[in-house]
């Protein structure tokens, strides 16, 4: 499970907890969200746009 | 006096003092001036006190602007993070909320109360809506931001002018299409504010909603439910005006319908010219290219930035949505609008003078190299502008067509 964030304001994804005001389900792949899916906060950011955070173990 | 201080990169320590920290209060205080008619008519008698909010706003503010210019000054990087975590600042657009439906139950109260006539019954009726208008602008600021209290607010401040789709019209339909031809709420070449209103309002409309039932969908909720973020603002909306009218009599319906539509027509005017005629660009993979700055009219003037809360800096604003409006920046080489917004509203009012100025400095941008191909045009006129420009229509040649 990873996450994602925009690179714009911030806004991540976590594959783990899904979104629930969004309607993503926890453990929805980031992958799987739509194609034409934009940052919901900022709405100037595209899914190709968000960076993965790499996991600190 | 607050003072930020931060260090820079090289190891020098500056200061800040925001000059404009106290004048921001002109913006909370703006929304009120319905009630500074009010005043004048109950200590003169005189009904044309009335109107005295439209010279505030078409000749007052268009001649400070004249006179006080512009403002280019940016707050330090460094501090930025400070300007932003000093609560002060959004404290003036929390108590700006409760001040719209206090004008708007004031005038409707004066209106029904006064034996007015019907032509400053009407008046009133418009002052009230353009104040109602200005709660637009206080819902959009809001509206941005992360915090559950302030989208909380942006939606009960939308209530006033029932624009209670703007909150999700604006954050996740324009500024995703803005400066693209499928954008109701940009502006084209050619398109008059009349004929650009009657594509806004009901464009704007119908994109919040597709947007609100395709995330109720997602989440598996009833349309008609609680969870529809745009019935909420509504629902406070039929509320206030409801009570308005069993309050004060069913003259009110015609009150509320003007005071309405000329809140919607302060959006409409914003929208008209903050984008028009601008065009992103197509990248190679079919997607519109990032909004930069240079996808807004911007204005620096300093006066209706003031009462504004900074929103005719809109370049940086729409570059980064969720910048706090204490903290946006003047972007040098951005276009810009011939005077602040009061004023390029009278202009777009009688659009052969406005289609006179804004196409030349259109044309003049740096991205539009004077070539109408680069240009967010109408359709309508597409044919005549490339006509009367000599220009060809790459469109028309390679068949090519927008998506
Ligand atoms: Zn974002």
């Amino acid at each position: 499970m990873s996450s994602f964030r925009c690179p714009e304001c911030g806004y991540t994804y976590s594959e783990e907890l899904g979104d629930s005001r969004e309607g993503y389900a926890p453990a929805t792949p980031f992958a799987e969200l739509p194609d034409d899916f934009v940052c919901p906060d900022c709405s100037v950011r595209y899914k190709e746009d968000f960076e993965q955070i790499v996991e600190q173990t | 006096m607050t003072v930020y201080t931060a260090t820079l990169q090289n190891g020098a320590e500056i200061s800040y003092v925001d000059r404009k920290r106290w004048l921001w209060l002109l913006s909370v205080t703006y929304p009120l001036q319905a009630l500074l008619g009010i005043l004048f008519h109950h200590l003169s008698g005189q009904q044309a006190w009335l109107l005295l909010p439209l010279a505030l706003s078409y000749i007052l503010a268009p001649t400070l602007d004249w006179i006080l210019g512009e403002d280019r000054n940016n707050p330090p990087e460094e501090v930025v993070p400070q300007l932003n975590e000093d609560h002060y600042y959004r404290y003036l657009t929390y108590a700006v909320v409760p001040l719209h439906f206090v004008a708007l139950i004031v005038a409707a109260w004066w209106a029904s109360t006064q034996n007015l006539n019907w032509w400053a019954y009407c008046g009133l009726a418009i002052i009230a809506g353009m104040g109602s208008g200005l709660g637009i602008n206080t819902g959009h600021e809001l509206g941005h931001k992360k915090s559950r209290l302030e989208r909380n607010l942006a939606k009960i401040v939308l209530a006033v002018p029932a624009y209670g789709h703007f909150w999700i019209e604006h954050n996740r339909g324009h500024h995703r299409d803005v400066s693209t031809p499928s954008d109701p709420a940009s502006s084209r070449m050619g398109e008059s504010i009349y004929k650009f209103a009657l594509r806004e309002i009901p464009g704007a409309f119908k994109r919040a909603c597709e947007i609100e039932v395709e995330r109720l969908n997602r989440k598996g909720s009833a349309i008609w439910s609680y969870e529809n973020e745009i019935l909420q603002s509504f629902a406070i909306t039929a509320v206030l005006q409801i009570s308005l009218i069993l309050a004060f009599g069913w003259q009110m319906i015609v009150f509320l319908m003007l005071h309405n539509f000329f809140a919607w027509w302060q959006l409409t005017s914003a929208n008209y010219v903050e984008h028009y005629g601008l065009l992103r660009r197509i990248l190679e993979d079919g997607k519109f290219e990032r909004c930069q700055p240079h996808h807004s009219w911007n204005s620096n003037h300093i006066y209706s930035n003031l009462v504004l809360f900074h929103l005719e800096r809109h370049s940086d604003h729409h570059a980064h949505p969720l910048r706090r409006y204490q903290s946006l920046r003047h972007i040098d080489d951005v276009p810009q609008l011939p005077s602040g917004y009061f004023g390029s509203y009278l202009l777009a009012y009688v659009p052969p003078l406005w289609f006179k100025i804004m196409d030349k400095r259109l044309l003049g941008l740096s991205q539009v190299a004077g070539d109408l191909n680069n240009v967010n045009i109408d359709p309508d006129r597409r044919r005549s502008l490339f006509a009367r420009y000599g220009q060809t229509d790459l469109q028309q040649t390679t068949g090519g067509s927008q998506p």
